[in-house]
């Protein structure tokens, strides 16, 4: 770490951002790669991609491939500013999202005191990017995308912040460093050796989110937005090649950014027990540690996705005023009372 | 007070509600154009939906992209060759299309098959059945955002096909059955393989019990979901499985006292669900599923010996006459009205079929649903394109 502070500005904000490119597309690649193509083939009985490579490996690399040959497509009606506008307001969303996750003691992009405040404000601008795409298409189906995932919005993301209240609570800090440290330095009635992942205690908190997570992410059973059978593509309808592409990437990088958030807040982050808080080798460990969570995170998301049917709107919005933001708000009252307690 | 006028009153009580809202905030209807080219029609169906934000106003069905004039060209046709042609009207069950066209000829030219090919027939019959409804099983599934089901269905509905393929040659439109008999006889083996796939198939209807039936996610989109009451079914002409989830106790299978076919040889059931919703269309077809093997597996076991063609003469000339036979299909009630003037073809056919009813009904049932449940319904009442507009 004492090499990196000895850079110059300009070399460390390049390095910066070839880590939060790396952060974002690494993920993202391999969900799209291990779990769209390969998970989902095992599960729908199936091959799936076999051929790119080495059982398929270069698969990913063939359809980016596909999609930057693709005609950019921008409809005659369409409003042309915002249209191309939209896919990347959804990435820069996501990448924004990854700048304030912790990888190590040391490995950070930056490093709020508000993190997590600032993850959850930041990560709702990909719904602006949705609506301004389902608006600006011009096309009935992506209109109806659109508007489905702003109604969307308002019925998830209060779970998710009440959700992640009670870690805060636990925790006594907003920042991701502190909450990681928090969790590492915890004991289990008086048992220090494993630290105390919060989804011992917070797992309603966990389930809460997860749920909230998949709304975020528009997976099903809540892919109201674009589900396929009803609105074709949903907001995606009139996109085409490289905006298509971003879309896609926005999609999985944000499955991506959501596991790490999840991981950081509930299964201890970068931190895995018997390894050291501080030491420097950690900043090299600590990423692949994360990872790992995300993997089992992630595979959850997918696991669902492709399992369960898809929700109305009308009961996504009951399912959320009804069950989970009751259940969120006894859980914050719970923590909070056993915290005054203990 | 009907049924029928309850829930129309209902549905103004409810636009009224909404009408104040509108009034206040200036709103306006936008008409969504569903199809012709969509994925939850499947084929060309193209629906005219008005909607209130995510309600539908009113919803109309429109047909005709896929029309492939059959009813004319079999007048163009030989007695036998007309077999192809309507192998290709119900694309997913094949062989059942073949059927009530060759009972009708076989009425009129005062013929009957033999045992053995009217058993074969059956159980063909059953076999194109399930070929069909298991593809409406995943599908059903498919339009909820279930993918995993639908690829099980696809993944199951092979080994029937390719039953269907060892004794006729053709995995999708067999073309086997023939004017007093079949083409062939059931090739080496293939009893012991049909045991086998049945087996199969009952493992999908239970492995969609546990995936797709008891889901409350699946029980929330279906159940109350487009409600057809009985009266409904009936004055829209419904069959089939549309009909018998509405209620009603209706099988041609049972009550059509059809002489070509098996079915009163063996044992079995006709399922009917009171509610009249998706759910209950999806639960009956489930059901049918299962019988159709319990009925193939009967008349396997009891298939008798013999010839597999009565005496038919090299060129078939149907005599002058009318006949009109319906069986139930896959889909719904079939049928066949051939006028014959005696003549190496036909002189006219009407083809009655079941798709073309069903979907009907599509514009009383979508008046105030939402936007999703288009599609529920759509999945539910299951068309298929050739067999509205063949």
């Amino acid at each position: 770490m004492r090499v990196f502070a000895e850079l110059s500005y300009w070399q460390q904000t390049t390095l910066r951002s070839v880590g939060v490119l790396l952060a974002v597309l690494l993920p993202a690649g391999a969900f799209v790669q291990l779990f769209l193509f390969k998970l989902v083939s095992f599960m729908h009985n199936r091959l799936g991609p076999n051929e790119a490579g080495p059982k398929g490996s270069l698969q990913l690399l063939a359809e980016v491939g596909k999609s930057l040959q693709k005609e950019d497509i921008v409809p005659e009606k369409a409003d042309r500013v915002l249209f191309k506008m939209a896919p990347y307001l959804v990435v820069a969303s996501v990448l924004l999202v990854y700048a304030a996750v912790p990888f190590g003691p040391d490995a950070w992009f930056t490093n709020l005191d508000v993190g997590i405040f600032y993850i959850l404000a930041v990560s709702s601008i990909s719904v602006i990017g949705i609506l301004i795409a389902g608006w600006a298409s011009a096309n009935k189906y992506s209109l109806l995308g659109g508007l489905r995932a702003a109604g969307q919005l308002i019925a998830y993301e209060l779970p998710m912040v009440l959700a992640v209240v009670g870690v805060v609570i636990q925790a006594g800090t907003l920042n991701l460093q502190g909450i990681v440290g928090a969790q590492a330095n915890g004991e289990i009635f008086g048992f220090g050796g494993l630290g105390n992942p919060f989804v011992l205690t917070q797992f309603i908190g966990l389930a809460v989110f997860m749920i909230a997570m998949q709304a975020e992410l528009t997976q099903t059973p809540f892919d109201m937005p674009v589900a396929e059978s009803e609105l074709v593509a949903g907001y995606m309808t009139e996109y085409s090649g490289l905006r298509f592409l971003l879309f896609f990437i926005g999609e999985f990088a944000s499955a991506g950014a959501f596991a790490a958030v999840a991981a950081t807040l509930f299964l201890g982050g970068w931190y895995l027990p018997g390894l050291s808080l501080t030491a420097d080798y950690m900043n090299v460990v600590g990423p692949l540690v994360l990872f790992g969570k995300m993997l089992v995170l992630g595979f959850i998301v997918f696991w669902v996705r492709f399992t369960f049917p898809r929700l109305r709107e009308d009961q996504l919005q009951r399912f959320a005023w009804t069950v989970l933001i009751p259940i969120s708000l006894l859980n914050i009252l719970a923590t909070a009372t056993l915290k005054v307690v203990f | 007070m009907t049924l029928t006028q309850r829930d129309e009153l209902r549905a103004y009580a409810h636009h009224a509600t909404d009408a104040r809202v509108n009034v206040e905030l200036e709103t306006e209807g936008m008409t969504l154009n569903i199809g012709p080219q969509h994925p939850a029609t499947h084929g060309t169906l193209r629906i005219v939906a008005k909607l209130d934000g995510e309600q539908v106003i009113a919803a109309e069905p429109i047909t005709g992209y896929m029309h492939r004039g059959y009813e004319k060209l079999v007048e163009v046709r030989t007695w036998p060759q007309i077999n192809t042609l309507v192998n290709r009207i119900d694309w997913v069950g094949s062989f059942s299309n073949e059927v009530p066209f060759i009972l009708a000829c076989e009425q009129l030219m005062e013929i009957e098959a033999p045992p053995r090919a009217r058993a074969i027939r059956t159980i063909l019959f059953e076999l194109a059945r399930i070929a069909n409804l298991v593809l409406f099983a995943g599908d059903m599934a498919l339009q909820l955002g279930a993918q995993t089901a639908a690829m099980y269905a696809f993944r199951d509905r092979e080994y029937v096909l390719n039953l269907l393929e060892s004794a006729s040659g053709g995995r999708f439109h067999p073309n086997f059955d023939r004017i007093g008999g079949l083409k062939d006889d059931l090739p080496k083996g293939w009893i012991d393989d049909t045991r086998a796939a049945l087996v199969k198939i009952r493992e999908f209807c239970d492995e969609m019990d546990l995936l797709v039936t008891g889901n409350e996610i699946f029980e929330a989109r279906t159940r109350g979901v487009g409600i057809i009451p009985a009266d409904v079914a009936l004055s829209y002409g419904l069959s089939g499985a549309n009909l018998r989830a509405s209620g009603i106790d209706w099988d041609l299978r049972r009550d059509g006292g059809i002489s070509g076919l098996a079915y009163d040889d063996v044992d079995w059931k006709v399922w009917t669900h009171p509610d009249g919703d998706c759910f209950a269309r999806y639960w009956v077809r489930l059901q049918e599923i299962r019988e159709a093997a319990h009925i193939t597996e009967q008349l396997l076991d009891k298939l008798p010996a013999g010839p597999i063609m009565a005496k038919v003469p090299r060129i078939v000339k149907v005599p002058a006459g009318e006949a009109y036979v319906e069986t139930e299909n896959p889909l719904g009630a079939m049928g066949f009205y051939v006028i014959s003037a005696g003549d190496l073809g036909p002189f006219r056919v009407k083809i009655r079929t079941p798709s073309f009813n069903n979907i009907s009904v599509a514009s009383w049932v979508m008046r105030g649903v939402y936007v999703p449940d288009i599609v529920t319904i759509l999945a539910s009442l299951y068309f298929i394109l050739g067999d509205i507009d063949r």
